[in-house]
């Protein structure tokens, strides 16, 4: 086992070996511009990223003309919510999302509110998932745009996206989906579940960083969207810019790898998150699942430990790599705001801790996670006056905090 | 986020973690903090004339404040009353080298001590009676 073992894989995926090779040829020898029209250096080039955008098409269902290379999930949701406001301006101004997407999406959203647009963020119950009446009732004539995540990246829950694409066809209404968290790690269907727009990023499916994908629908509906970033009309003018050739490479194999191995490697990751789930269950009392109980991303454990606090209990859990749900290292001592809007209160919302399983993990490592969260959690809850208190029989929420 | 080396150590190896009966009027105990603001401090001193003879702590929280209470318990061992209530946060933030995102850790510890004395001192006012 190679210490610190990584369990951080909503983060950020390790590359493929296999993607790695795939890359190499274009940083030194085929090293042209894919825009490079009058010789071989760039008819390699562009023979290059055109396989790739195949090979990117087909792990969502869509055609190889549909897809536009950014530089991550980040730039391509800037490019869809921005884009559409600014190109069906004539049309609307307002857009549905939820409060608990990404702070790309969230940050978007702020930012067309400031050009004059109108956002509705709808609400989510205690799995984090969204109900489709709200959204119904959240649309208006002037609504343009539903942007969604297909799958939470802290707790997992994954959304209703084909029942919303459905609503959002009927109404005439574009629906954005960022799919950085689920785009090679569970089927996606672009025709299938109604997507006019979708994100991808390239580093969450064992590919390289820097490099994404988008998304656009050529019909039924065309959609159109300004562009962010000006310059050369690369990208049919969606995405100006030289193209990262390597990259591209890299997530094109990245894409073929995962369609190839997606139904395998879902069952195996899911019993690993299984295994991992049973076995800190049976040891400690007074863990909580945050998310949904079943419509999850496979890899996704998110739990709360009680009495424990999650920056402590991470700093106990040096042999391995995870994340804190609690942003504590933050001068605002804040909370995950995703948590936060699931209805999980403050004090298990500081213990929450995500664990994140992919194509590397192993049984031998999911034990020894096991054991050693069990450890420390007991180690902590022994210096825990919360933990006390509780054994004691104190309810803590009568007790009178001094706050600080 | 990294950790000094004194941090780590408290962390890895807390002083006098543990707790002494709450209803002995020789023990002053300090509760201090929220659980929703992700610490609480429990700090609890056993005084015989008028000096510091043993401490105990319990804390729920992060590394930085394990190790400020972990800290205050070595510290205040031995001292008299007037000395323990000399001991200011920023002793703790130097000695510890906590970055400015932790200096809470240290004000709470210097409050748990304040809270503790103050206990203890109420418990010797005839008349009061012990505290529940």
């Amino acid at each position: 086992m190679k210490f610190p073992l990584y369990f951080d894989n909503h983060a950020t995926t390790p590359m493929d070996p296999k993607v790695l090779e795939a890359m190499m040829p274009y940083f030194t020898g085929d090293f042209g511009n894919a825009a490079s029209r009058s010789h071989p250096y760039g008819w390699v080039a562009e023979e290059a990223v055109e396989k790739a955008r195949l090979q990117v098409a087909k792990l969502i269902h869509a055609n190889p003309k549909e897809i536009v290379f950014t530089s991550g999930a980040t730039e391509s949701t800037n490019i869809a919510i921005k884009g559409a406001f600014e190109m069906y301006a004539e049309k609307g101004n307002h857009m549905i999302t939820a409060v608990t997407e990404h702070k790309a999406t969230l940050d978007c959203a702020k930012y067309i509110e400031k050009k004059g647009g109108e956002v509705t963020y709808l609400e989510v119950d205690k799995y984090g998932s969204i109900n489709l009446e709200d959204l119904k009732k959240a649309i208006t004539p002037k609504t343009i745009l539903v942007s969604l995540m297909h799958a939470n990246n802290e707790i997992g829950t994954v959304h209703p996206i084909e029942a919303v694409g459905k609503i959002t066809k009927e109404k005439g209404i574009l629906f954005h989906v960022d799919a950085a968290q689920t785009a090679g790690r569970i089927p996606i269907d672009v025709e299938k579940m109604g997507i006019d727009i979708m994100s991808l990023s390239a580093h969450k499916m064992y590919g390289p960083k820097g490099v994404g994908g988008l998304f656009v629908r050529r019909s039924n509906p065309r959609v159109r969207l300004s562009p962010v970033i000006h310059g050369g009309g690369h990208e049919r003018g969606f995405r100006s810019g030289t193209l990262n050739v390597p990259g591209i490479a890299g997530f094109g194999k990245a894409a073929e790898i995962c369609l190839a191995t997606m139904e395998e490697e879902n069952s195996r990751v899911l019993n690993l998150r299984e295994r991992l789930h049973t076995g800190l269950s049976k040891k400690l009392d007074e863990i909580y699942l945050n998310g949904h109980p079943t419509e999850r991303l496979p890899g996704n454990l998110n739990i709360s430990f009680a009495y424990v606090e999650g920056e402590a209990l991470m700093m106990g859990l040096k042999e391995m790599a995870v994340s804190s749900g609690s942003a504590c290292t933050s001068a605002s001592l804040e909370p995950s705001y995703v948590l936060k809007a699931m209805g999980v209160g403050e004090d298990l919302a500081h213990t929450s801790i995500r664990f994140g399983l992919g194509r590397f993990n192993t049984e031998e490592e999911v034990d020894f996670v096991i054991d050693k969260v069990v450890e420390v959690v007991n180690k902590l809850r022994e210096m825990s006056p919360l933990y006390e208190m509780a054994k004691e029989g104190i309810d803590l929420k009568t007790v009178q905090w001094s706050a600080h | 986020m990294a950790y000094g080396p004194k941090v780590i150590d408290h962390f890895n190896n807390p002083r006098n973690v543990g707790s002494f009966d709450k209803s002995d009027t020789q023990v002053g105990t300090g509760i201090v903090g929220a659980p929703e603001c992700g610490d609480v401090m429990k700090l609890q001193l056993k005084i015989k004339d008028n000096v510091v003879e043993d401490a105990r702590f319990k804390t729920f929280g992060c590394g930085s404040a394990i190790a400020s209470s972990s800290l205050a318990t070595e510290w205040v061992k031995g001292k008299t009353l007037d000395e323990v209530l000399e001991i200011k946060n920023t002793d703790i933030v130097k000695e510890l080298s906590l970055p400015p995102v932790k200096i809470h850790c240290s004000v709470l510890a210097e409050d748990a001590i304040k809270s503790a004395i103050a206990d203890y001192k109420k418990k010797q006012t005839p008349g009061s009676g012990e505290i529940k």
